[in-house]
């Protein structure tokens, strides 16, 4: 990632601070109402609005993106636990990353329209397309 | 639409364990599966489970080649498409599209300086052309039962004479969604969002339908 792209995105992971499980949490949660046949990968949980499960699972989520944002030269090797569950374990379609990647966007955009620039936005994207490569290298 | 399946029952398998079928995944529309169907419509006793056939009828609808929308999702549209800015929201999205995603500055030649995130937010073709194409979606807002015949013929147009790979569409739609949240936090809950993500899509499957 380009200079520039880091530091935008870990000016933005450092004024989420601690609520990042917040908005991942708002994105899992988004993309089981938009997406619904994304709910197969959480069958064993319970989906309702404000689900602890999830909010669980959301804040899982956001510790793999603070540490993917803290090890941006090397994210196939910090990631590969996650890339070996999330391919031959879990068996997650790479479409579902995008799905989920496109929600935590609109999440951001939504609490953050000040900072979420063209810019800031184009950053993301990089950052979160490095991310599902890292999780799914096949999805290429 | 109405389907009949007959599974044969299985001699009962080691343990009791479920039939295959009731584990399956396979979407029958309005969220449910073909397993929570035969889970539900299963015999209730053994004796019954032990006949050679079980028939089971599935009465909803698979899903078809046209988008339905429910009357939640068109209100939802077009409660928040009366508060939208067909300019400032149009403009932007188009602008996020050739910010994001360079690759799509290639449709756009002839619209001057697109050098920077500045000088395309500011340039006044993005601009025009941005509304343009969301006052097109505003079509699609009073059409939304028939967006494959609404858009046929930029379907037509964007195939044969501008050859834009569709998946921009979808990207565009995205772009669209984006900018509507950062405009509308309040309004934008998650089924707010299905509503117009529903409605995103269907138009960039609209304007994919008449490519060859």
């Amino acid at each position: 990632m380009a200079p520039a792209d880091r530091a935008a995105v870990l000016a933005l992971w450092r004024k989420l601070g601690t609520n990042v499980g917040i908005y991942t949490t708002e994105a899992l949660e988004r993309t089981f109402v938009a997406f619904p046949s994304s709910k197969t990968y959480f069958l064993h949980l319970n989906l309702s609005p404000g689900s602890a499960q999830v909010a669980a699972h959301g804040q899982k989520v956001a510790d793999a993106l603070s540490l993917a944002v803290n090890h941006l030269d090397d994210l196939p090797g910090t990631l590969s636990y996650l890339r070996e569950l999330h391919t031959h374990k879990l068996r997650v379609d790479p479409v579902f990353f995008k799905l989920l990647c496109h929600c935590l966007l609109v999440t951001l955009a939504r609490h953050y329209p000040g900072d979420f620039s063209p810019n800031m936005h184009a950053s993301l994207v990089k950052f979160l397309n490095h991310v599902i490569s890292a999780l799914a290298p096949s999805s290429g | 639409m109405s389907i009949l399946l007959t599974h044969p029952c299985p001699s009962p398998t080691p343990g009791g364990g479920p039939l295959p079928l009731t584990n399956s995944l396979i979407l029958l529309g309005e969220g449910r599966t073909l397993g929570q169907e035969m889970r539900n419509k299963r015999p209730h006793s053994e004796e019954a489970a032990q006949t050679c056939f079980w028939p089971i009828r599935i009465t909803s609808k698979l899903p078809d080649t046209m988008v339905h929308f429910t009357t939640e999702e068109k209100a939802a549209v077009a409660s928040l498409w009366a508060k939208v800015n067909v300019e400032v929201v149009g403009g932007e999205s188009l602008a996020r599209l050739l910010i994001v995603y360079p690759w799509t500055q290639r449709f756009f030649d002839s619209f001057g300086n697109l050098y920077s995130e500045s000088a395309i937010m500011g340039n006044p073709k993005v601009k025009a052309h941005g509304r343009k194409v969301l006052n097109s979606f505003g079509n699609a807002i009073e059409h939304m039962d028939d967006l494959k015949g609404t858009f046929a013929d930029l379907s037509e147009l964007h195939c044969d004479k501008l050859h834009v790979d569709p998946e921009n569409f979808r990207l565009l739609g995205n772009m669209i969604l984006i900018v509507l949240a950062t405009h509308f936090s309040k309004e934008f809950t998650p089924q707010m969002q299905a509503s117009w993500q529903k409605l995103t899509n269907a138009v960039a499957n609209a304007l994919a339908h008449k490519y060859h």
